[in-house]
């Protein structure tokens, strides 16, 4: 993944925002902008470049999934790598994302190892 | 049948003892002993539906709904707050480390910085926490609910009322309707599973 890659990260509980920032630092991944829920990123995303979205699901008023559904659905922002981070995790969250277009998915608790996996996977150089 | 206010028949309570009583009107001369058992029977009813409303008032359900939940309620924020309190501080001294790990290099170098993102991945437990107490916090509301509309239904002369179902919210979307936070051990799918379903769709 290209270390100037913008990346948004869009998470309700902003110690979790702290702690997903921290661990992309320590992939080298400086280029972070922070969400606190599906709104605010809709419309960072609009606004700006971004390379890749790492979103949370239970968010309100506009949840991770109803995220993940409008980059679908805009032009611009279509093809945007998307991972899911969640502790929803069951199957039907988990199939309702796919059928969104979700590039990834992790369950909460999740270690470095498989975020690091999981971007180099969407990024294409896994 | 008798009516109650506006019309309806009357609650349990006083249908249940205008049927002992009619039972009774109509019980001339001796008992036979199987109307005795029968009547020791609706006796014995009539006192155990009595006990019941003795019990229910004894709830003093405002207690409950007034006190007892909100109180409650406020407990769970409080953990909430500390717990991010306390991720937070430990968050801080995380990233005074790897500045001191940036400075030192080396082996000690990336030793300390093994053990400081294990720290932030043990730090996700505050989302997950957090997540779970907001589950009980909806759980602790539903039970009031329920037992106000209960206490209400036992209590008052007025005609039976069901209790009042969760909200649903008809303009949910699926991103809300599915949200519904982390799964008790073993209720949930692993990363494992996920990652297999998702090679299946592939």
């Amino acid at each position: 993944m290209d270390k100037n890659t913008n990346v948004l990260i869009v998470d309700d509980y902003k110690t979790m925002l702290r702690i997903i920032r921290n661990l992309l630092k320590q992939l080298d991944i400086e280029n972070v902008e922070e969400a606190t829920d599906g709104q605010e990123a809709l419309a960072k995303l609009r606004a700006g470049n971004f390379g890749l979205v790492i979103s949370d699901w239970n968010m309100a008023p506009m949840t991770g999934l109803d995220l993940l559904k409008e980059v679908r659905a805009d032009g611009r922002l279509k093809a945007t790598p998307f991972i899911m981070i969640t502790a929803e995790s069951k199957t039907e969250n988990v199939v309702a994302a796919k059928a969104a277009g979700v590039s990834n998915y992790i369950v909460k608790p999740f270690n470095a190892e498989t975020l690091r996996e999981k971007i180099a996977k969407v990024m294409g150089n896994a | 049948m008798p009516l109650g206010k506006g019309g309806q028949p009357p609650p349990d309570g006083p249908r249940i003892e205008a049927a002992v009583r009619a039972v009774l009107g109509s019980m001339a001369g001796d008992l036979t002993a199987v109307e005795a058992a029968l009547l020791a029977e609706l006796e014995g009813l009539g006192r155990t539906v009595a006990r019941a409303k003795q019990e229910i008032a004894s709830l003093r359900v405002d207690d409950i709904t007034q006190s007892h939940i909100p109180s409650a309620t406020d407990e769970l924020d409080a953990i909430v707050g500390h717990t991010a309190q306390a991720t937070n501080e430990i968050l801080d001294c995380c990233e005074v480390l790897e500045k001191v790990a940036g400075r030192i290099g080396g082996e000690e170098a990336a030793a300390l910085g093994d053990a400081i993102t294990r720290i932030y991945e043990a730090c996700g437990f505050q989302d997950i926490t957090g997540q779970r107490i907001g589950k009980v916090v909806t759980a602790l509301k539903a039970i009031e609910a329920r037992v106000a509309a209960v206490t209400e239904r036992f209590m008052a002369d007025a005609p039976a009322r069901p209790a009042a179902p969760p909200p649903v919210d008809p303009t949910a979307t699926e991103g809300r309707r599915l949200a519904e936070g982390p799964q008790l051990p073993g209720a949930g799918v692993s990363q494992a599973d996920i990652d297999r379903l998702l090679a299946d769709f592939d």
